[in-house]
């Protein structure tokens, strides 16, 4: 039997079990949700063994065979995306097992949580376009509902610029897998990149490329199009913002649109052009707007656009060096902006705020959440030995060794000012004076406290796993093989 | 020129969505989006007098409508009436807090 379907059918018989019987047992959710992501991490890990080599697995939906019925596919990148997507799950379910304690109705928060990761892990593995934008709108509207969790005005406001937004976006990724249909007639991606290969790459093409940039460049908050992601990504519930800006936009934008670049459509100079310059931008854009945040949330937010733009430089400028480097610090981001989101919601769950200026002094009283926060804000800022660090190097010598002194020039500077604004969230959260309000404030309970320690665990061991190549090497070299992904699929169907 | 209206359509929706006040024009505009990319979806799989897909013993068919769009269709329009039944939810919950659907005065968010 084999293990891919597992991957959208756990968390969805999850999700359908939780509405059906959350109402009535209370602490059902909890360990059902919990039960459903531990596995999906363990048979995620379990598939990096199956993929090694660079071996695929192709899953026939209903026997069909594919360029006429629906195909699972299991790659390298496949295999990593779910394993980041799963741990960070994971982790802030653990988490929220104490945190949504503050809302009601915590089944319905858990039913639509499982529902964005079975769209989540949909996306990834999916080797039909169509139904990768099914995924995606399944993911996306969990996420809708998710960030209007807490239904008062900010969460309502912000979600529905978020939807609006979103809907955008995918009615544009629908185009253009229309327009990629109607010019090729198929619409498994194995098998539109062999159609692309035979006709060669006709006009539509140029018209194509633009519509799926700009659709998974919403999703991916890239800068032209982030004007959402600051608002939605704070408003949600602290879990959520720890899933939204740790893999929801990772796995929707960048995974989705590298999937379609690199291995259906094939990159050539001018788009690995486009692509290093809109990584850029979002970098020093986002990392600009972020210094001047005073609301802690926000300020994370802001971030997220600026490391994403790491990963898109990383990965545009092509190189096989430049390719590792995107994808850990696209492994490395979502580890550690889910801590740093945690770790905000953890704040806001003992203080009830999260305005730096009413802060200080925090580390003194919640030792495990201020020790954590440091290890994350280093490891954002890039500070050696933490995982961050390796990853930006590696991004920044690409740059050096492809040429591209300017972007490496302009991955320094975001690089430095990351460091200034998170010194000043240490300064003026964690450390300084304690403002007497929060004499009586007490650490987070055992779960919040149990899942922030791993992730910061695996923060200081991240740089490891430079050394064993097959999780990230794998990855890199689907991307790398561009649009032989077509003849590796086709003959893995056999 | 078929297709090209399709993308008029497309404009005007891009149109609603960017210029009005009002959420509920708003919501109109991302409706009218979803139907021009429907149509464009139905009109590409579509023949000059083509017939259904149907097969039959014995009988040769030179021009058939293809059938696949119209399936993809039903789930997009699914998906959309999902999306739209959430966003309209959610301007019904807008309008409880902030007694308007103007855009303009629901202003909370910096940015």
């Amino acid at each position: 039997m084999s293990i891919l379907p597992l991957f959208v059918a756990i968390p969805l018989a999850g999700a359908f079990l939780t509405s059906l019987l959350g109402r009535r047992f209370k602490g059902l959710p909890d360990i059902l949700s919990n039960l459903c992501t531990a596995s999906l991490c363990v048979i995620s890990i379990v598939s990096i063994g199956m993929v090694r080599g660079g071996s695929t697995l192709v899953y026939k939906l209903g026997g069909w065979m594919p360029p006429i019925g629906i195909s699972l596919v299991l790659d390298g990148f496949s295999s990593f995306m779910l394993v980041t997507v799963n741990l960070v799950a994971l982790l802030v379910n653990i988490y929220s097992i104490n945190y949504m304690l503050r809302y009601t109705a915590k089944w319905k928060f858990y039913t639509l949580f499982l529902l964005m990761i079975a769209g989540m892990n949909g996306v990834v593995i999916t080797g039909d376009l169509f139904n990768l934008y099914v995924f995606l709108e399944i993911a996306a509207i969990a996420s809708y509902a998710l960030v209007a969790f807490g239904i008062e005005h900010e969460e309502l406001e912000a979600s529905f610029k978020y939807a609006v937004m979103g809907s955008i976006a995918s009615s544009f990724i629908l185009l253009g897998i229309i327009f990629l249909y109607s010019y090729t007639s198929t619409l498994n991606m194995a098998d539109i990149g062999r159609v692309l290969l035979d006709k060669g790459p006709g006009r539509i093409i140029g018209f194509i490329i633009p519509m799926f940039i700009f659709g998974f460049g919403l999703k991916a908050a890239l800068v032209p199009f982030h004007a959402w992601l600051p608002d939605a990504h704070p408003a949600a519930p602290a879990p959520i913002s720890a899933m939204l800006s740790g893999v929801l936009i990772k796995s929707l934008g960048v995974y989705a649109l590298c999937r379609i670049l690199f291995n259906v459509i094939g990159v050539g100079e001018s788009l690995s052009l486009v692509l290093m310059f809109l990584g850029a931008i979002s970098m020093v854009v986002g990392v600009f707007l972020a210094v001047g945040q005073w609301d802690l949330k926000r300020l994370l937010a802001y971030h997220s656009i600026s490391q994403i733009g790491y990963v898109i430089l990383g990965i545009g400028l092509g190189t096989p060096l430049g390719i590792l480097g995107g994808l850990f610090h696209l492994f490395n981001h979502s580890i550690f902006k889910s801590l740093l989101f945690l770790n905000s919601g953890s704040v806001e769950y003992a203080t009830g705020t999260r305005d730096l200026q009413k802060m200080g002094g925090l580390a003194s009283k919640m030792p495990v959440t201020g020790t954590t926060n440091l290890i994350a804000s280093m490891s954002i800022a890039g500070i050696p030995p933490f995982n961050g660090f390796w990853s930006k190097l590696i991004i920044i010598i690409a740059a050096v060794q492809a040429g591209r002194f300017g972007y490496a020039f302009w991955a320094v500077l975001a690089s430095i000012l990351t460091l200034a604004s998170f010194m000043k969230v240490m300064k003026y959260g964690f450390y300084g004076k304690l403002n007497e309000a929060f004499n009586n404030i007490k650490e987070v309970p055992l779960f919040m406290r149990l899942s922030v320690v791993i992730l910061a665990i695996i923060c200081v061991a991240g740089g490891l796993l430079l050394l064993n190549g097959i999780f990230l090497e794998g990855a890199r070299d689907v991307l790398l093989n561009g649009t032989k992904y077509a003849a590796v699929v086709l003959r893995a169907v056999k | 020129m078929i297709y090209f209206l399709c993308m008029v359509l497309f404009a005007i929706g891009l149109y609603g969505v960017l210029r009005k006040r009002n959420l509920v024009k708003i919501i109109l505009g991302l409706v009218i989006i979803e139907y021009a990319t429907h149509l464009l979806f139905i009109l590409i799989g579509y023949r000059m007098n083509g017939r259904a897909p149907i097969l039959a013993e014995g009988e040769v068919i030179a021009n058939i409508v293809d059938p696949l769009p119209q399936a993809l269709v039903l789930t997009a329009i699914v998906i959309s009436l999902g999306v739209t039944a959430l966003v309209v939810s959610l301007a019904i919950r807008i309008y409880d807090r902030y007694r308007t659907f103007d855009i303009t005065k629901i202003r909370r968010l910096r940015g």
